[in-house]
């Protein structure tokens, strides 16, 4: 079985995700799942786009996933991003680890997430009523 | 040469990549791109950070470019 997932993909079902960490060495499976939220700042948002240069994005995901394994003592991990339009409640990013013991996969799991906000060139574009912002661009 | 574009950059220049002919001054070094498209087009002065890969990864300022290498502009990520 493969120890690391790394995707990036159209749409993102988010149920599959304790098979695919589920693991006979595990006793605990930590998951968080991005989703849209409907409003930012106060302003009501219709969907959101992403982009990505995915071949350096994959590469950078392996890389977060590498150094999580070699953090804490990890089973499985699962890195996966959605791209494209999404709309308000949808899943469009996972990440995960299942561990021994619950302290790994729960220090691992925010590390992943925290990372690839960092580090990953992908690019979250607000579309609102009257007009569309690229997240972080500006200070 | 040619430079790759994403997100906000895209929108910067108009198009989704930067040509850089035999007969243009070409950069030759990840802060001369930086320097030179800042100077063309001043929307990336107003980013928050301005990133440069080559060949997929991040480059530092002082790391040289060659023409067949694939140069891409990251302007600030938002994934997640």
């Amino acid at each position: 079985m493969n120890k690391k997932i790394i995707e990036i993909v159209d749409i993102i079902d988010a149920s599959q995700v304790f098979t695919e960490l589920s693991d006979t060495q595990s006793g605990g499976i930590c998951v968080f799942v991005g989703t849209v939220r409907e409003h930012t700042k106060g302003e009501e948002v219709v969907s959101l786009e992403f982009e990505t240069y995915k071949k350096m994005a994959l590469k950078e995901m392996d890389k977060i996933a590498k150094e999580a394994m070699e953090k804490w003592k990890l089973n499985k991990v699962i890195i996966r991003h959605a791209v494209g339009f999404k709309k308000v409640e949808a899943p469009v990013v996972v990440v995960g680890a299942s561990s021994a013991h619950r302290d790994a996969c729960f220090e691992a799991c925010r590390y992943l997430i925290d990372t690839l906000k960092e580090t990953v060139p992908i690019w979250k574009k607000e579309l609102f009523k009257n007009k569309t912002v690229w997240v972080s661009a500006h200070p | 040469m040619e430079v790759l574009l994403f997100g906000i950059a895209k929108d910067i220049v108009g198009d989704s990549q930067i040509q850089f002919s035999e007969t243009d001054k070409v950069p030759r070094s990840v802060s001369e791109l930086k320097k030179m498209i800042s100077e063309t087009y001043p929307g990336f002065g107003r980013l928050s950070s301005l990133a440069v890969a080559v060949n997929s990864e991040y480059a530092q300022d002082d790391v040289p470019l060659d023409r067949n290498d694939e140069i891409a502009i990251i302007p600030p990520v938002s994934g997640g």
